[in-house]
């Protein structure tokens, strides 16, 4: 096990590097010259000199890069032109908002995928299983911009049980704590606030979690299937084990790691995906950050944001795998 | 073993149930909207009526029309050309750029097979989306430059099929013959391996067009995409979701339109994959 967590460990670094050359070369394959994009066009030649040399941007460009790795590590990805904060300082006030989505989406995903896979194997070729195979073809088929817009038209602007958007109601915010909302109420312990952040979050977990449901049920249902047909699973049905305990004693139990390994890489994506739900339900995430930063040509915004999510998203499947070693001894040997 | 898999019973095949028929119906159907749009379209899609604005679907407009007054029907009829354009450019691309990466990773191996696959390892380590938005961000919003983000977010995804199929080809009985009678590199590349790779990476085409689909039109929603007035679907979404309160068919048929393009897109790919290469059936 060690020496596979190492050899993961190595990759991963040169993957990070990777990632960090591709976000570099591209916020320098901008259009148009930095200095001008920062001073505006009334600036003199003089003063667009002067910045291109406080920047480094007379520099080779291997020195910019290297300026910019060290930076990086020191949590210096340079300011925003809009908030004229720490460009990082945004990523991270905006990521809890994300992350919560992404986590609550998983949530949702799992507790429901899991067990509308297993039932559909379980009752495989019965109306049931084609309704959840339909249901899952268009789940996965189905833009969830779309898809938002649609619980919005729905259950906001139609009966009116949900709010539109946003966080939290207006004026009423739980002391900052984690950033996420939903768990900020819960530590705030005011049923008000807790009722409402819940009431924020349903929608927006709900859209999020489409595609993820649909996967996590095709994926249970595939593997339970397969596990079905193993010697063993046979075996213990010829000793006379009831049906109950064969399908959690011993299909489950095999078919769990290529589901938990599903589930996990989910996470990353839905990090990234969560840009469309964001902007859907007006939540101030770490998508909407960057959407809005482009649109507005904040660029050191783009930059630490891209890398963050990178970063983070190699990251969480890096776990993944590990965890994934860990439960089957097989491929670290391998 | 490609002569087998190109032969026109194995399409024939692939589109035997149901579902796959029906996939290919909605793919015909909107390949036919695209040409006949203005023939079957009963409005300009971009003409103003201010006098029906917000108007909700009627006799006169079948699916409502916009704040502007603008025929919502009309205007998703002529999106069917600006989805098959993001189709067609976007595929076009990642199978130009991943088909030659890989052909080229697969054919002379060795550094330049492992220069490039580090490249394309590292580009699959970016969440799609991410990629798709820093490249938006380098070309700038428009139709184009998304499409053109889309087509790169895909490219890995060929290299890494395409270097696969040469690697298997490569070793293949008639490769061997057409090296031992003297033909040159260049030549075996691409008149014996590339015809004889191509089909697996023609059933991909088909299986990302749904997908290509539902990025652009997402793009256009987020605003990086196609701009207004072009009645790109997925900037009709994006005026809808300014609505949604009071008039909820701006949004709506838009997004049906997206939503069956898809599913008859991936019908048709799942089929073809199933017929083409059952191992990388989804089990």
């Amino acid at each position: 096990m060690a020496p596979y967590v190492a050899a993961r460990l190595i990759q991963l670094l040169f993957v990070l590097i990777g990632v960090s050359i591709v976000v570099f070369v591209t916020m320098h394959l901008l259009p148009g010259d930095v200095a001008q994009l920062l001073l505006g066009d009334h600036a003199t030649n003089e003063q667009l000199q002067r910045l291109r040399e406080q920047l480094g941007l007379d520099q080779p460009v291997w020195v910019q890069y290297g300026r910019f790795m060290v930076d990086a590590l020191r949590g210096d990805l340079g300011s925003s032109i809009q908030s004229n904060r720490p460009a990082l300082n945004d990523v991270m006030t905006a990521f809890p908002v994300t992350l919560q989505l992404a986590l609550a989406s998983l949530l949702l995903a799992s507790l429901c995928g899991v067990p509308v896979g297993v039932l559909a194997a379980v009752r495989q070729g019965s109306r049931f299983d084609t309704v959840v195979m339909t249901l899952t073809l268009f789940g996965v088929s189905m833009p969830i911009f779309w898809l938002g817009l649609m619980l919005l038209v729905l259950f906001a602007a139609g009966l009116g049980w949900l709010p539109v958007g946003g966080l939290m109601p207006v004026g009423l915010d739980p002391p900052r704590v984690t950033g996420m909302s939903v768990i900020d109420s819960l530590l705030s312990g005011n049923p008000t606030m807790i009722g409402a952040s819940l009431r924020h979050m349903l929608l927006p977990a709900v859209t999020l979690a489409s595609v993820p449901l649909a996967l996590i049920a095709r994926i249970t249902r595939a593997e339970v299937l397969s596990a079905a047909t193993a010697d063993h699973v046979r075996t213990a049905r010829a000793k006379g084990v009831t049906d109950s305990r064969v399908i959690l004693r011993h299909i489950l139990r095999n078919a769990a790691i290529p589901i938990v390994t599903v589930i996990g890489l989910q996470l990353g994506l839905l990090l990234s995906g969560a840009v469309l739900t964001e902007t859907i339900y007006s939540l101030p995430g770490l998508g909407r950050l960057m959407v809005d930063s482009i649109l507005s040509r904040d660029y050191s915004v783009v930059q630490a944001g891209a890398l963050f999510i990178a970063v983070v998203f190699v990251l969480v499947n890096l776990a993944v795998d590990i965890l994934y070693a860990a439960l089957d001894p097989r491929i670290s040997r391998s | 073993m490609s002569a087998t898999i190109a032969s026109p019973g194995v399409v024939r095949r692939a589109l035997h149930g149901t579902g796959a028929r029906f996939g290919l119906a909605i793919a015909v159907v909107f390949l036919a909207l695209t040409v006949f749009a203005p023939l079957v379209s009963p409005f300009d899609p971009y003409e103003q009526d201010l006098s029906s604005a917000l108007s909700p679907p009627s006799a006169l407009h079948w699916f409502g029309a916009d704040q502007y007054g603008r025929d919502t029907l009309s205007r998703i009829l002529y999106g069917t050309r600006t989805a098959l354009l993001a189709i067609v450019m976007a595929d076009g691309l990642a199978l130009l750029l991943g088909g030659t990466l890989g052909l080229v990773a697969g054919y002379i191996g060795g550094r330049v097979d492992a220069l490039i696959m580090r490249v394309v390892d590292v580009l699959l380590a970016f969440p799609y989306l991410l990629l798709a938005l820093i490249i938006v961000a380098v070309l700038g919003p428009s139709l184009t430059n998304s499409v053109i983000a889309i087509g790169i977010i895909y490219t890995p995804q060929y290299a890494r099929l395409m270097r696969g199929q040469v690697l298997s080809v490569q070793s293949a009985d008639f490769v061997m013959a057409a090296r031992s009678i003297g033909a040159g590199r260049l030549r075996v590349m691409v008149r014996h391996v590339l015809p004889n790779s191509f089909t697996p990476v023609l059933v991909l085409a088909t299986l990302q067009s749904g997908a290509v689909v539902v990025e652009t039109a997402g793009l256009s929603f987020l605003g990086l995409g196609a701009q207004p007035p072009s009645p790109d679907w997925g900037a009709l979404l994006a005026e809808g979701h300014g609505y949604f309160l009071t008039a909820w068919w701006i949004a709506t048929f838009p997004g049906m339109a997206i939503f069956l393009v898809v599913v008859g897109f991936n019908l048709l790919g799942d089929a073809l994959r199933d017929q083409y290469d059952p191992r990388l059936r989804v089990r």
